[in-house]
């Protein structure tokens, strides 16, 4: 190999070819699209925001482990141009078949197709992981119970995040405290002078590591108010599938909501048909029923238990309930007058009427009957679609701040 | 030493054997009689790979999220092995710029360095490149790169700024003029044109003919001609653009012509590197591991892709075909065409020259080849594909010309600026060339909210939609369709 390198003929040749070999280092120094990845990142983030009733809308999301990773369809981060539709017709090559007039060559998504990629539109998806956790921290990041009191026997625990105490000598960036830093470079400096050093002839003296200061602060706890958020689903045979799919996804932001925002809230389940009983949080989302409904059951229960448990003077006292409204007309007096009560004895007195499009019209609605109701904190909402679930949950808790809009 | 050193660990080549090789290679290159630019090799790991896939193979690429998405999908892809990297990377310049994968096998290496000079050679010499300044290639985009970063630094600008000019203009870069070995024609060249063509064209019989009436052209028209150039002609005649704002156009817009040959010779230009790697390695005498390797691997990257099209081996069987052809011609074709003037070899080389791939196939694709490729037309019915002709007698040059039409610029929709003051409001009048082949609406919507952000002013482009002439206009943020009587 030797000789042959030196040949004349071909050093000429080769000279003007250049190898430069593989530098491990430079690979790791110059993650060059670190900056276009965040950037893209925040865009993402941005998107599943606008589109977070859809994501809740799929079915995937139902479930209990938070650190699970789902994957999130994206509208809105993608990059359009002018493209042929559907009726531009492309040209394949066959494998070891012939292929037939007719036959069905691909599915849907054309852009896949190798030597065409990127001159067609992709499906609508654009395909992202995300941690429920993340979802949920997007989905919750404004909202609050609302008519929060405060109640004798504080418990409920309020993180506030950051506050300011002291200074530390290491730190992240972002928190360097520049004033700080250059005094105590200053001071150095004065102390490391004996002697009065005559002017022009100052030496530089730079930024030693030890001079950098930075902010440290803590996460503080405080004691709120106590809270208890009562949930009751209505389980009774009429509840069919997709009417319990419907009330437990509500149900399950809720329990996301509260379990994510605060630490110490107390929630209690309560499954009704004809009578009620509370339940298990396992058993709440997982366990299904049959018979007939007596709405008042749920709120006499629900009421039982506020009174032994959680009286209103000392506790803010949530309640939320759903059912398709398909009530035996002989309880509605009773569930009338346990309505009433419960909204007198609550901070907000949520009821949720499931009526999925196109179950049919013959179902009874109890928000008619409610309407009787003037408590200002009786709120009643109808959900349709998945698609509502998150604005009817939105809409319960943001319930106080347009009242106050209006007031 | 140390780099030297980890070289030798994890491959089972050093940087010498591969001088060794290039060398062996070149003197085949310049000895079948490739003229490429003088090349440089960078080996790089899976990681630099990706980014420069990503940022077109250009050392440095002025920032936007657009490349941290392709990242992110690439990367996604290669970790769960949906999709390999590429073998190496060449950027089109002077002198040519190559990037190796480190992990590569030797055989590999050397399959990959004679595919290299194919596309190097291509580049010199295929008229479409003519126009791309390969020697000022890396110091242009390093220039745009340098630009666009000083705008999103500039505290009075910013990234969001910077970054709402640069999607719009992503949108609508590919709709700029296609063949850029044609002069385009300066303002004073199609005024007098303009005036030319209001002329009566000569005739020897005026003396008993009625004179034509003469119709005086209308000068005040912007632009005289229907313009190609969607975001230069953006830049020159919306007097509220910021210098910046101008500047990001520009920079995308040459960016955009820059990448326009390499898209217009896809299949040439990789047939054409395929053909030439295959018939130098082969007079290389590999010994035989390596000559084993190099069979895999060529087979695997020249296979054919079922219900896909595979470029490599497309432009590959046809660059063979011509060759075959012009060597041996059957006496059917001596009898048709007449006696070959040219070698194979001559051919081919006078072939790389002066095609692109839409003329490449329209010239080479012949009927024998349609049927060996086993080409089929499909098209889109509901949610699937469906073949709607497959390689027969009657259906061939068909599939031919849908071939055409899916290959190079014919993927982008012709579209042309026609007046930019549209009913005397300023509305910016576009007409879409329409070839059958129907705008996707959703991105034509978007593409047009882009155009609207970017001229200030209605925008409305006329195309056919479903065979009736409509006209899309898009203002106050939302877009209107009329359907022409």
């Amino acid at each position: 190999m030797r000789g042959q390198r030196e040949d004349p003929t071909r050093m000429d040749r080769t000279s003007y070819t250049i190898f430069r070999p593989y530098n491990p280092s430079s690979g790791q120094r110059s993650d060059r699209s670190a900056g276009d990845r965040l950037r893209h990142r925040q865009k993402v983030r941005e998107a599943i925001r606008n589109n977070i009733a859809d994501i809740i809308a799929e079915e995937s999301i139902i479930g209990k482990d938070n650190n699970r990773i789902i994957k999130v369809p994206i509208r809105g981060v993608k990059e359009y141009r002018f493209v042929y539709g559907d009726n531009a017709p492309g040209v394949g090559q066959g494998g070891d078949q012939e292929p037939q007039p007719g036959q069905v060559v691909g599915q849907g998504d054309q852009s896949k197709q190798p030597g065409q990629a990127g001159d067609r539109p992709g499906i609508d998806y654009y395909e992202t992981d995300v941690s429920l956790d993340e979802i949920i921290d997007l989905m919750f990041e404004d909202l609050e119970l609302p008519d929060l009191e405060r109640k004798r026997l504080r418990q409920l625990e309020v993180e506030k995040q950051f506050r300011q105490k002291g200074f530390r000598r290491k730190g992240i960036r972002v928190r360097l405290d520049k004033k700080r830093t250059a005094r105590s470079r200053l001071k150095r400096k004065k102390a490391s002078q004996r002697k009065e050093v005559p002017a022009g002839l100052s030496k530089r003296f730079p930024f030693h590591r030890d001079d950098l200061r930075y902010h440290h602060s803590v996460n503080d706890l405080r004691r709120e108010s106590n809270a208890v958020v009562l949930c009751i689903m209505d389980t009774s045979g009429s509840m069919d599938t997709m009417k319990k799919y419907l009330a437990r996804s509500f149900f399950f932001i809720l329990y996301q909501f509260i379990c994510s925002r605060y630490q110490n809230v107390e929630i209690v389940f309560i499954a009704h048909h004809t009578e009620a009983q509370e339940v298990t949080e396992e058993d709440f989302f997982h366990k299904g029923e049959s018979g007939g409904t007596f709405v008042s059951s749920g709120y006499n229960k629900a009421l039982e238990i506020i009174n032994q448990r959680y009286h209103p003077a000392l506790w803010n006292v949530y309640v939320f309930h759903c059912s398709d409204g398909d009530n035996f007309d002989s309880d509605n007096p009773a569930a009338l007058k346990a309505a009433t009560e419960l909204a007198q004895s609550s901070n907000l007195f949520g009821y949720g009427e499931i009526k999925p499009l196109g179950a049919g019209y013959y179902g009874s609605s109890l928000i008619q009957l409610f309407s009787q109701i003037e408590a200002a904190n009786f709120q009643t909402i109808q959900i349709h679609r998945k698609e509502d679930i998150w604005t009817s949950f939105k809409t319960f808790l943001a319930k106080d701040r347009a009242r106050e809009d209006a007031a | 030493m140390q780099h030297n050193l980890t070289t030798l660990l994890t491959m089972d080549y050093t940087i010498h054997d591969l001088e060794d090789w290039n060398s062996r290679i070149l003197q085949a290159v310049h000895q079948v009689g490739l003229d490429p630019y003088p090349q440089e090799f960078e080996i790089c790991d899976h990681e630099d790979m990706l980014s420069y896939m990503v940022y077109s193979g250009m050392p440095s690429h002025y920032p936007h999220w657009s490349y941290g998405k392709s990242f992110e999908k690439l990367k996604t892809l290669y970790d769960y092995g949906v999709s390999g990297l590429p073998y190496e990377m060449v950027i089109n310049s002077n002198p040519s710029i190559a990037y190796l994968m480190r992990d590569n096998s030797l055989a590999l290496q050397i399959l990959t360095i004679a595919h290299v000079y194919g596309h190097n050679d291509f580049f010199k010499n295929n008229f479409t490149f003519s126009a791309t300044r390969a020697q000022y290639t890396i110091e242009t985009f390093k220039s745009h790169a340098n630009r666009a970063r000083h705008y999103v630094e500039d505290p009075s600008i910013g990234l969001e700024r910077v970054e709402r000019i640069l999607d719009a203009a992503h949108a609508l870069s590919l709709q700029c003029r296609r063949n850029l070995s044609i002069r385009k024609l300066s303002a004073e060249e199609q005024l007098e044109n303009k005036v030319q063509e209001s002329h009566p064209p000569a005739d020897p019989f005026g003396a008993i003919h009625r004179r034509p009436e003469y119709v005086s052209p209308d000068f005040n028209k912007v632009p005289l001609y229907p313009e190609e150039d969607l975001l230069i002609f953006v830049r020159d005649h919306n007097p509220h653009l910021a210098d910046w704002e101008k500047d990001l156009l520009t920079i995308v817009h040459e960016q955009a012509q820059y990448f326009i040959p390499q898209i217009e010779t896809k299949i040439m230009n990789e047939g054409w590197a395929s053909f030439w790697h295959k018939r130098i390695l082969e007079s290389l005498e590999l010994p035989q591991n390596l000559h084993l390797e190099f069979i895999v691997r060529h087979t695997q990257v020249l296979r054919p892709t079922p219900g896909g099209l595979n470029p490599y081996h497309v432009g590959m069987k046809v660059w063979e075909n011509i060759e075959k052809r012009w060597d041996q011609p059957t006496a059917e074709e001596e009898k048709e065409y007449g006696r070959r003037n040219k070698s194979g070899t001559e051919k081919l080389f006078e072939v790389r020259e002066v095609e692109r791939d839409a003329s490449f196939l329209r010239r080479y694709l012949t009927e024998e080849l349609v049927r060996e490729l086993n080409l089929f037309e499909y098209r889109t019915r509901g949610n699937e594909q469906v073949v709607s002709r497959v390689a027969d007698d009657q259906n061939w040059r068909q599939i031919k010309e849908t071939l055409i039409q899916n290959v190079g610029t014919s993927t982008i929709p012709v579209i042309k600026v026609e007046d930019s003051d549209y009913n005397n409001n300023r509305t910016l009048f576009l007409r879409h060339y329409h070839d059958g082949r129907d705008l996707q609406l959703e991105y034509a919507e978007k593409t047009l909210q882009y155009l609207h952000q970017l001229w200030g002013h209605e925008v409305a482009l006329e195309t056919f939609l479903d065979s009736r002439r409509s006209l899309l206009s898009y203002s106050d943020n939302r877009l209107a369709i009329k359907n022409a009587s």
